[in-house]
């Protein structure tokens, strides 16, 4: 894709904020039957032979199982591949604590699943703002995603038979679940470091931790390398190569308070988007509402706990706010308010994620949550296991959530075998991210993104499960096969490392450094952070309206400013300087927090994991508004006084009904 | 709360270094051990000095990033990663050691970071089992006995997070090494190269400079995953028979 917008001076920015440009006109899905996609595709895409694919390059950004799983399958296939991560070791990527599970169509258990199910029920699941082609694909190479791993090595859970066990997740009929205990994103992402770690050894990787990709180098409208942050000696490195892949995964850290790993961030798909990639659906986030809450301002990050919780445990807040600071062992059952039994008597404590989420936030804001108080409001509800332990006693309790007791227990201090335990919702994957065509190619030529870092497979929520599926789908099957065709078109002419272009990105980089060193302010960094994401999850958070909206978007806009006249960096950039580090991030969290903000404003609707106050049923369930946002809001960059640019690329169901949804 | 901390500070890999003292105030005992640390930072930084540099990412005890030596022991008093140890485990006025891990294999980078490389190293000598994508076969063609389906899963367990290596007098990496080889000596698929994985990933691991085990068992006391002492057994085991050419066919 290479639109260009089209801007005449007398344009009118669209509710004060935004421009409109061109519509996005072509994905560029292979056309016919909805099956033989991938097929075709891979067919009409140009090979490349072995001996020239030792002469070709590429620059991939993150190791998780997005990344990790390209750079070992491009390694294999004989390319040379520069693979890229800010940890000490790949093996460190956030992938690393997914917990439940990963999907795929293998039918196992002959419940009647099948590829067209997962594909069907992953649509469903991104309440229909995800792209059809691309899902299919998904759900078609899942089957192949379990073999690979198997034969890695991955130990996944087995019956008695020797064969492996599924279970069902996250409401869905079939058991289609491939899992590892708690821990299948580590045991996933394991079996991919070790395949990257093979390539290492064989000579075709290399592999450069901790480094931070900081700018990327377009030469000729192509992505052609990155400025990259060696974090150990602070030197300022160029990578050249023939094409630059980003999965460096998701941006939920602009809420400073997520699930993420500390070192979460956006600044390589921000870095990309500044330099012309479009930045598709940023106000899409998922919140998991069995999060451990929060407990004081000490807080870094929160911990997520299973999901199943809920189809044991029942969830309360007290009747009368006076009551929430008492013992609630000793609060008379009509002094509680089993308020997701009460709204929503058919699906109960059951209810999905968003809906979970957004009541559990309602009844604090009323003045009825429990637990400590963080900036004088009390941010949980309890999840209740008393009725259960006296139905099936503790022992069987225990044995079916065990784990995640003693993990709470850790946490909190309390034993919620005697005590109800407590829950917030928490921010914890992004849908959201740079827009990719068919191939995983960005609005840049030859830079493709994978995994959570695009926007692509998930539409405006997540299902469970199927974030691992898709990373390992986009590297071990899909780029391998996409890249080719954009590689065949090589060799590329070389670059020289005092291009123009190159060394200006090197002194954006150089001068940003120097700049964060230089202001010598009052503020830490992550002061900044925890302002900018108070604002987000407060007004871009579970729930937005217009007025928040435009309130947050001054609100940032004013830290921004701030920010760059007032904090306060120590050190040198010669060595390792965290603090350095997270300025960088933070600086771009700055700028995307505003742009999700401006989608959020701009989408008139409520869908998935954005829930718009002003777009709700009576009954205040979410509405979808397919008539007028069936479509990907793509944002283009600007400029630095700009305003952003919006191109929508319609969504087309050739194959699905749309259908609005219904837990009542 | 109200602690002392004596933190190592180092500058750089060539650096001196030593122990410098730091009172805080105003801990939360329901902060974890890595949030005192970002307190302490914040104050650090408040007064001008540089912030104590520390390995942290998921802060959810899975990633392995994190760990340092507390009073001694690694990752602290309990069984646990750093970031899931709370403060609470500790008491008002108490003073506390914090120093980097401790071993030639992991050079210090900066105050509390540590290079741990050497083990990525050591799994790139075979730690890993040669298939090419695209290539496997269906993935229930081949049943797993499900004990040894267990036993797998147990040794994979490992985080790699370096706690074995720091508490083991003799800075050997073993239980690290030796969980690996379990994990993948455990399944059919990890058969063909078994021979060939000990040996290797053993001379990587003496190469780095790691040390021999002396079965004392700190390393298993320190696991933060509970990989217990036997993977060790495992390893000396298949290192025996494949030293002597022996297969594990049988």
């Amino acid at each position: 894709m290479t639109d260009t917008v089209t801007r005449s001076n007398d344009t009118e920015l669209v509710d004060g904020i935004y421009l409109e440009g061109d519509p996005i006109s072509d994905s560029h899905a292979p056309g016919g039957d909805i099956a033989e996609m991938w097929t075709n595709r891979k067919f009409e895409g140009a090979l490349v032979n072995p001996a020239n694919r030792r002469k070709l390059s590429i620059i991939i950004v993150g190791t998780g199982l997005a990344g990790a799983s390209a750079g070992a399958t491009l390694g294999e296939a004989g390319y040379h591949v520069k693979s890229f991560c800010y940890q000490d070791s790949p093996r460190r990527a956030h992938s690393i604590a997914a917990q439940g599970g990963i999907n795929a169509a293998k039918n196992y258990k002959g419940d009647g699943d099948s590829i067209h199910r997962l594909f069907y029920d992953t649509v469903k699941g991104g309440d229909y703002r995800s792209r059809e082609t691309n899902v299919y694909r998904l759900a078609e190479v899942s089957v192949d995603i379990i073999d690979q791993c198997v034969a890695q090595g991955v130990p996944f859970a087995r019956d008695y038979g020797g064969l492996l066990d599924n279970r069902s997740f996250g409401g869905v009929q079939v058991s289609r679940t491939f899992y590892a205990r708690g821990q299948t994103g580590q045991q996933l992402l394991i079996g991919a470091y070790q395949a990257l770690e093979r390539q290492i050894a064989a000579g075709t990787v290399e592999m450069y931790s901790r480094h931070e990709m900081l700018e990327l180098v377009v030469v000729d409208g192509k992505a052609r390398g990155i400025i990259a942050r060696d974090l150990v000696t602070g030197k300022i490195e160029t990578h050249m190569a023939d094409a630059v892949v980003l999965a460096s995964g998701g941006y939920g850290n602009v809420f400073f308070l997520s699930t993420n790993a500390m070192g979460s961030n956006v600044t390589a798909n921000w870095r990309a988007h500044r330099k012309g990639a479009y930045f598709a659906n940023p106000c899409y986030t998922q919140i998991h509402p069995t999060c451990i809450p929060q407990s004081g301002d000490h807080q870094s990050k929160l911990t997520l706990m299973s999901e199943s919780l809920r189809n044991d445990g029942r969830i309360w807040v007290p009747k009368k706010a006076e009551d929430c600071d008492k013992d609630p062992r000793e609060l008379a059952e009509e002094d509680r308010d089993y308020y997701l039994e009460r709204i929503y008597p058919s699906f109960g404590n059951l209810v999905p994620r968003d809906i979970a989420s957004r009541q559990a936030k309602n009844m604090c804001d009323e003045g009825r949550g429990v637990g400590p108080a963080v900036d004088g409001v009390r941010r949980g509800v309890y999840l209740d296991f008393a009725a259960a332990i006296e139905r099936m006693g503790e022992d069987a309790v225990r044995s079916k959530y065990g784990n995640l007791f003693d993990m709470y227990e850790r946490i909190t201090g309390e034993n919620p075998y005697q005590v109800p335990m407590r829950i917030y919702p928490a921010v914890h994957y992004t849908m959201g991210g740079l827009w990719v065509d068919y191939d995983l190619q960005s609005t840049i030529p030859g830079l493709f993104v994978t995994g959570e870092a695009n926007f692509s497979d998930h539409g405006a929520n997540r299902l469970g499960a199927s974030a691992l599926m898709q990373g390992l789908a986009d590297g071990y099957f899909v780029l391998p096969n996409t890249i080719r065709d954009y590689l065949a078109a090589g060799p590329f002419e070389a670059v020289a490392e005092d291009a123009p272009e190159v060394v200006a990105a090197q002194e954006a980089v150089q001068s940003r450094v120097d700049q964060f060193l230089s202001i010598d302010g009052t503020r830490s960094v992550d002061s900044y952070h925890k302002a900018l994401g108070k604002i987000m999850w407060e007004k871009c958070g579970m729930e937005r309206s217009d007025e928040g909206l435009r309130e947050a978007i001054e609100e940032i806009r004013a830290l921004r400013t701030d920010f760059w006249s007032n904090v306060k960096v120590l050190g040198t950039a010669e060595g390792l300087n965290q603090s350095l580090e997270k300025a960088g991030r933070v600086a771009d969290f700055l700028e995307l927090g505003e742009l999700m903000c401006v989608d959020a404003l701009h989408r008139r609707e409520s869908c998935g994991g954005h829930f718009r106050a002003e777009s709700q049923t009576e009954d205040g369930e979410a509405l979808r508004h397919d008539d007028e946002f069936a479509y990907v809001a793509a944002w283009e960059w600007g400029g630095d006084d700009g305003a952003p640019v919006l191109h929508k690329e319609d969504l087309v169901y050739d194959f699905i009904e749309l259908k609005q949804r219904s837990y009542k | 709360m109200k602690l002392a901390l004596k933190i190592w500070r180092q500058d750089g890999p060539t650096d001196d270094g030593g122990m410098v003292r730091y009172d805080i105030d105003g801990v939360s005992e329901d902060s974890s051990f890595l949030e005192m640390l970002d307190l302490l930072n914040e104050q650090l930084i408040h007064s001008g000095e540089e912030p104590v540099a520390f390995d942290s990412d998921c802060r959810e005890g899975i990633c392995g990033a994190c760990g340092v030596v507390i009073n001694g022991e690694a990752h602290g008093p309990e069984r646990t990663t750093t970031c899931q140890l709370h403060m609470r485990s500790f008491n008002d006025g108490d003073e506390i050691v914090i120093e980097p891990w401790r071993a030639d294999a992991f050079p210090v980078i900066k105050d509390l970071c540590v290079d741990r490389s050497s083990f990525d190293r050591i799994i790139q000598a075979g730690g890993y089992v040669s298939v090419n994508t695209g290539s496997a076969p269906d993935a229930n063609a081949v049943p797993v006995p499900k004990e040894h389906a267990d036993r797998a899963f147990m040794a994979a367990e490992c985080i790699g997070c370096g706690a074995c290596v720091a508490a083991c007098p003799n800075a050997a990496a073993m239980l690290f090494t030796g969980a690996k080889v379990t994990h993948l000596g455990e399944l059919p698929q990890g058969q063909p190269e078994r021979s060939a994985r000990v040996l290797n990933m053993l001379d990587q691991h003496d190469a780095e400079g790691f040390g021999g085990c002396t079965n004392l068992g700190e390393c298993t006391r320190a696991c933060p995953k509970g990989i217990p002492l036997n993977v060790i057994s495992q390893l000396n085991a298949d290192y025996r028979r494949a030293g002597y050419g022996g297969s594990f066919d049988d």
